[in-house]
């Protein structure tokens, strides 16, 4: 009862947070040097006349005061209606829905492969505390976190597409063929070099987290009673550590959706992925308002849900977490 | 194994007589970090413009002593670039990460001491700039300023704040509760008295700190937003221009282009934060003794 009234309550937070959203990103934009007309116009500029150019603005609503197409274009999209991407030329929610399906398998990829060996790491680290391979990760896991993610991938480019040439440099799929007809080996093909990318960077944060709970967790008193008596070692660990330090892992990769979302941005743009981040690049450059507004949404509610997430995962399964609450 | 009697700890005294210790270590580490780091502002005010003059007697050779890091197609010296590069990159980063800096200090104050619907409204307003990818949010800014070096500084500027706020308002709240504040209100000290003899001494290492911890992240964002197109001018010598340049080129063997600098754009940002974690560790009157 008390958890399902505190997911309630994250849920109307976060309609709350991207209603103001729309707001913010509606104003920013409707303030930006970007006409609108001019941007879905582009290389026809010269055939198009000064009166047609007042028809387009006009068929859109334009002429009429901010507040009213606001709730016009809020309206629109509470219908589902984000409008139509000016460089696709087809729907805005059918591009980001495309594009967020080879993005969702690049980043749920790299999700799970960053989960998993940081969570490792962090363990092994943690359990080795000041020895050879411990300071190793921690290096490492350093050393990661101040990596430029496209230079990450530019490097594994240069070695694995140029020097060994196993893979293809850049492309989601091969030339001279339809979307439709790529085969799904193709696409796996395609994804493994920027999937490695976004793994390799993503291993940081979560091992650095793990391997500081389980310091925590060593140094508690009922760690000291299972020593006395007589459990050591990775028993010890399994048994009195990976339980205590497990969910707040949990909890912070899925809070992690806004940097892997970030990465793949980069990432796709050095692989030349056909992803939703190199739709937010050419959207942004080319001034694509429409689908721009659509994906800096798409991404924020991607980011909620993943704190939700989060967040229910936890008050589910930690018992500790509905008491806390229920007596502040 | 035993994890109880601190490894670390052990080695250190065991070996006291023949080493430095470890405050001494630290500070010699923080010294080279920032001595590395003026001496790229200094050589890159000091460095010609001949290096990354277009050269076509010079074009795209491998690294050499003549030239460390190679040079381009248009036969520009590649090491005078990126340090030119990475000079830009730690004045923007300075500048964007000082006025995050600042941003946080006064909404993390206010949150901590302006009552509940202030800090109601303050934690609302950092879920909101936590809600969209910081990527996303800074292509958003950088768009709707026209791009440019503007763009860039206002967009790292307004993305970076929202966690050294929770910091600041964290630190303000237990500073208030403690015992010494609690005897001085009941002294009659003013709220100003109290804010800035007990709390603003407390907030000062947090704001150098959090100064130079914001730093990379400035940096690396400045640099992704650069090297995707929305950044800097392609005519600067921004790490982020050469790495999206060299992407063409790439192909034709010539790592080199990317390598480098990328590697050096590594190295500074690592730099700084060794600088921050370990003034972190000398300002912190709880950790200071490790």
């Amino acid at each position: 009862m008390n958890s399902a009234k505190y997911v309630l309550g994250k849920a109307l937070r976060m309609i709350s947070l991207l209603i103001a959203l729309c707001l913010v990103s509606f104003i920013l934009v409707k303030n930006s040097p970007i006409d609108p007309v001019q941007a879905y116009i582009g290389a026809d500029m010269m055939r198009v006349s000064e009166e047609q150019r007042e028809l387009i603005a006009e068929n859109w609503g334009l002429d009429k005061p901010p507040i009213e197409q606001f709730f016009s274009w809020a309206g629109a999209i509470v219908q589902g209606d984000f409008g139509t991407s000016m460089i696709y030329r087809e729907p805005v929610i059918e591009v980001i829905g495309q594009r967020f399906a080879a993005s969702l398998a690049l980043m749920g990829v790299a999700w799970v492969l960053s989960g998993i060996f940081g969570f490792l790491m962090g363990i092994i680290a943690g359990m080795n505390r000041g020895k050879l391979i411990d300071r190793a990760i921690k290096w490492y896991c350093l050393t990661l976190a101040a990596t430029p993610t496209f230079w990450l991938g530019l490097i594994l480019l240069i070695i694995f597409a140029v020097w060994l040439g196993w893979f293809p440099i850049g492309m989601g799929v091969p030339v001279g063929v339809l979307s439709e007809h790529v085969s799904i080996s193709e696409k796996l093909y395609h994804l493994i070099l920027p999937a490695l990318t976004l793994s390799i960077v993503g291993v940081a944060n979560i091992a650095l987290h793990t391997r500081q709970k389980l310091l925590d967790v060593l140094e508690s008193d009922y760690v000291l009673f299972a020593r006395a008596n007589g459990e050591s070692g990775l028993g010890l660990v399994w048994q009195h550590g990976v339980r205590n330090i497990a969910l707040p892992a949990v909890t912070l990769q899925f809070a992690s959706f806004s940097e892997l979302f970030g990465g793949s941005v980069l990432a796709e743009q050095v692989f030349s992925y056909p992803g939703l981040g190199q739709a937010t690049v050419s959207a942004g450059l080319r001034g694509d308002v429409p689908l721009l507004l659509g994906i800096v949404l798409i991404s924020a509610i991607f980011v909620f849900s993943g704190n939700l997430i989060g967040d229910i995962i936890c008050s589910v399964v930690d018992p500790r977490i509905k008491e806390d609450r229920s007596s502040v | 194994m035993n994890v109880l009697t601190d490894p670390e700890n052990a080695i250190g005294s065991g070996s006291l007589h023949f080493k430095l210790n470890r405050r001494q270590k630290t500070l010699i580490i923080t010294g080279l970090c920032s001595a590395l780091l003026i001496g790229i502002i200094l050589a890159a005010q000091l460095m010609s413009n001949a290096g990354i003059a277009t050269n076509f007697s010079q074009q795209n050779l491998a690294p050499s002593w003549s030239h460390p890091f190679g040079t381009d197609w248009l036969g520009r010296d590649m090491f005078t670039r990126t340090i030119k590069g990475l000079a830009i990159s730690i004045q923007i980063g300075l500048l964007a990460s000082s006025v995050s800096v600042v941003i946080a200090l006064v909404l993390g104050m206010c949150a901590a001491t302006m009552g509940e619907k202030v800090d109601a409204i303050i934690s609302w307003l950092v879920d909101l700039f936590m809600g969209v990818p910081h990527l996303v949010a800074l292509v958003l800014i950088a768009v709707v300023l026209g791009g440019g070096a503007k763009g860039v500084i206002i967009g790292v500027a307004l993305t970076h704040w929202p966690s050294l706020t929770r910091v600041i308002r964290a630190e303000v709240m237990q500073v208030r509760s403690s015992q010494y504040v609690l005897v001085s209100r009941h002294l009659g000290r003013s709220r100003w008295w109290i804010a800035s003899r007990h709390i603003l001494p407390h907030l000062l290492p947090q704001f150098f700190v959090g100064l130079i911890l914001i730093f990379p992240h400035a940096i690396l964002h400045e640099a992704s937003i650069t090297f995707l197109g929305f950044g800097l001018s392609p005519h600067l010598p921004a790490i982020g221009v050469i790495l999206s340049e060299s992407m063409g080129y790439l192909a034709a063997g010539m790592w080199w282009l990317a390598f480098f600098p990328g590697l050096s754009l590594l190295i500074i940002v690592r730099a700084f934060d060794v600088i921050g974690d370990n003034l972190r560790m000398l300002l912190d009157p709880h950790r200071a003794h490790e």
